[in-house]
């Protein structure tokens, strides 16, 4: 490169790596965001619809898991013990633990305690009531706290009800109850824990043997709650059962992973639907704008700024919109939560909104092939 | 100054090349209004080109002061833009978001706010920030001069096609070039806006010291140029110095 002075030390400096300085790095896209309003703001609604959508499904999803696996992921140990077949996965509908078993996990090297809970679907009803659909959880009254440990209600003649079976059967403590044809003392009403889309209602161990009985079982406890140290893999194998962290049994629920797995697809391809409708917004926007870029390169602007350019703007959009999007599944999940299992959480609605940024972003992205190749060449001459 | 060194530029047209520059030299002297005219498809945009560092020529160099643009990378050719050529489009080109005042604040933004000089990231900001602050101050002056310190805050929409071409030239402007390039700046005016376009063109380029190439197809406002350089099918066919240039009061510029 020729030459020593101010024009040549600007250009020599033009190749330099990548600076650090931030400057008004939205300085166009900003003023098209207040120009374009009504575009923008369409487009920003777009955005607050699909978070609307995946957050609002997000929030069932995590609502019907709750109602699901609730009591399951409330239950006392570190693991959950299940029968493991010889052929197939466990499965708490199949599962039976016998008492040689469990002593045989009681036995064993590391383990702290062992808790044998009972897990069966059935009807209870109150005085001049109907019936209602519920999951009897057979715990010994031993056993270390938990929210379902502490519905046990320490006696054979009596039970123990979460707060949704307390509200559906319209009882409370020292009210009388009907399990399978015998009456029971309500002794607790206690938290909230729910199994396959039913409250739980939790006897004794005994009297929870003597319901599974009637109602056409053996009597024995469906799956074993345990804390310790032990080699879980060795006892696992030889007492022919399954030991897993209480979120990883889950997957032995077969409603569990029909619903989740049914509703996190329509999540993904929401959140697919989203990066889409964005990237297509952003590419026709960044194509309507290629004069305007054109100009922008021929009057000296860094396409690396140009892009920044393009990249900031979307995300306003994104964060505006998305931030719409939350207000709204906060509001509608608050008021639905009354009559639906809606879960709301930064699960159900910080997350979906940041996955949907990301995305959105990575849509956006597309465009910016545009910003790289418009011609400067092209703002010459030209009838714009 | 600018000078185009025997320069050649060729496009392609099917299997074979047309020659739209071929072996130009000419200089566009500080201080001076060096109009460049010709027919219909003689070259004068392609030229224009060259001279803007839009294009490679095929042979031949370009020079910006003391620097052979024809040697840059894409990169250096930008930031030399940036930094030293001002360029009145055909139809202003304005960007339809900015008021006109921030048509011209947007030349201290085009590289994000930054600024191509060396040391710390720290004296970069500073420098920046000097950048910035000296192009706010020089818009209102140019606006001023064009006329337009009342409409400042007004968008392109709001402008008429006379006082959008005063703010592509006051853009043009506000970074203080060394050279501005004009491409046919009264093709969408009638002919008194037109006047007032060219007087504004000579007027700031004698009071700046910029080296001015203007492209225009007719000569109705040929007392605006202070030289003026005929091409035809690529080449010069002539050139006239025009009084004052020959009388050296503008060369001395």
């Amino acid at each position: 490169m020729a030459g020593t002075g101010p024009v040549a030390r600007l250009v020599t400096d033009a190749g330099e790596g990548p600076r650090r300085r931030k400057g008004s790095i939205v300085f166009v896209a900003w003023r098209d965001l207040r120009h374009a309003r009504g575009r923008f703001v369409l487009i920003g609604s777009v955005v607050a619809l699909i978070t609307l959508l995946v957050g609002f499904l997000a929030g069932l999803t995590g609502g019907l898991a709750a109602q699901d696996v609730s009591a399951v992921l409330a239950l006392p140990g570190d693991r959950l013990v299940l029968q493991q077949p010889s052929d197939g996965k466990p499965s708490f509908s199949e599962s039976t633990i016998d008492a040689t078993t469990t002593s045989d996990w009681r036995a064993a090297s590391g383990v702290e305690d062992v808790t044998p809970v009972g897990i069966v679907q059935g009807r209870v009803s109150a005085p001049g009531g109907d019936a209602t659909a519920v999951a009897l959880f057979g715990v010994p009254g031993d056993a270390p706290g938990s929210t379902v440990a502490d519905l046990s209600p320490g006696s054979d003649d009596s039970v123990g009800l979460s707060a949704g079976a307390a509200d559906e059967l319209g009882v409370s403590v020292g009210d009388e109850v009907t399990v399978t044809g015998t009456t029971y003392r309500v002794a607790v009403v206690g938290g909230d824990a729910w199994y396959s889309h039913t409250p739980v209602v939790a006897l004794s161990s005994k009297a929870w043997a003597d319901a599974d009985r009637r109602l056409g079982g053996d009597g024995e406890a469906t799956l074993l709650a345990v804390s310790g140290t032990p080699d879980w893999d060795a006892v696992a194998e030889r007492t022919h059962t399954s030991a897993a962290p209480p979120w990883a049994s889950l997957t032995a629920l077969e409603t569990f992973t029909s619903e989740v797995g049914s509703l996190g697809l329509m999540i993904v391809m929401l959140f697919g639907v989203s990066a889409l409708v964005v990237g297509a917004f952003f590419t026709v926007w960044t194509l309507q704008r290629t004069g305007d870029i054109a100009v922008l390169k021929a009057l000296g602007a860094s396409t690396r700024s140009l892009r920044r350019d393009a990249l900031g703007q979307a995300l306003v959009v994104l964060v505006a919109g998305t931030g719409v999007g939350i207000a709204l599944v906060s509001g509608l999940g608050a008021l639905a939560g009354g009559v639906l299992p809606f879960l709301l959480s930064p699960l159900t609605t910080a997350l979906p909104a940041v996955v949907t940024i990301v995305l959105g972003l990575a849509g956006a992205a597309v465009a910016l092939r545009t910003v790289t190749t418009a011609d400067p060449l092209t703002a010459l001459g030209s009838n714009r | 100054m600018i000078t185009l060194d025997d320069v050649t530029l060729t496009f392609p047209d099917g299997a074979a090349r047309v020659t739209a520059v071929d072996r130009v030299s000419l200089s566009a002297p500080a201080g001076v209004v060096t109009g460049v005219t010709g027919p219909s498809g003689s070259g004068k945009s392609s030229l224009l080109a060259v001279a803007a560092t839009l294009v490679r020529p095929d042979a031949g160099h370009v020079w910006v002061g003391d620097v052979d643009v024809t040697t840059l990378t894409r990169d250096e050719a930008t930031a030399l833009r940036r930094d030293e050529i001002g360029i009145v489009f055909q139809q202003s080109a304005l960007l339809p978001s900015l008021t006109a005042r921030e048509q011209l604040l947007v030349m201290a933004e085009l590289d994000g706010g930054r600024d191509g000089g060396r040391g710390s990231g720290g004296a970069r900001r500073g420098t920046a920030r000097r950048r910035r602050q000296e192009v706010r101050s020089r818009a209102d002056d140019l606006l001023d001069a064009v006329g337009l310190s009342q409409g400042a805050d007004r968008r392109p929409a709001q402008l008429s096609g006379g006082q959008r071409q005063r703010v592509a030239l006051a853009r043009a402007l506000v970074h203080a070039p060394s050279v501005l390039l004009v491409d046919e700046p009264t093709s969408a005016l009638d002919q008194e806006r037109g006047a007032e376009i060219m007087d504004l063109v000579a007027r700031l380029t004698h009071d700046r010291g910029t080296a001015t190439l203007l492209v225009t197809h007719d000569l109705v406002h040929r007392e605006a140029l202070d030289r003026l350089v005929t091409v035809v099918d690529g080449r010069v066919t002539g050139v006239d110095e025009g009084a004052a240039v020959r009388d050296g009061q503008l060369a001395a510029r």
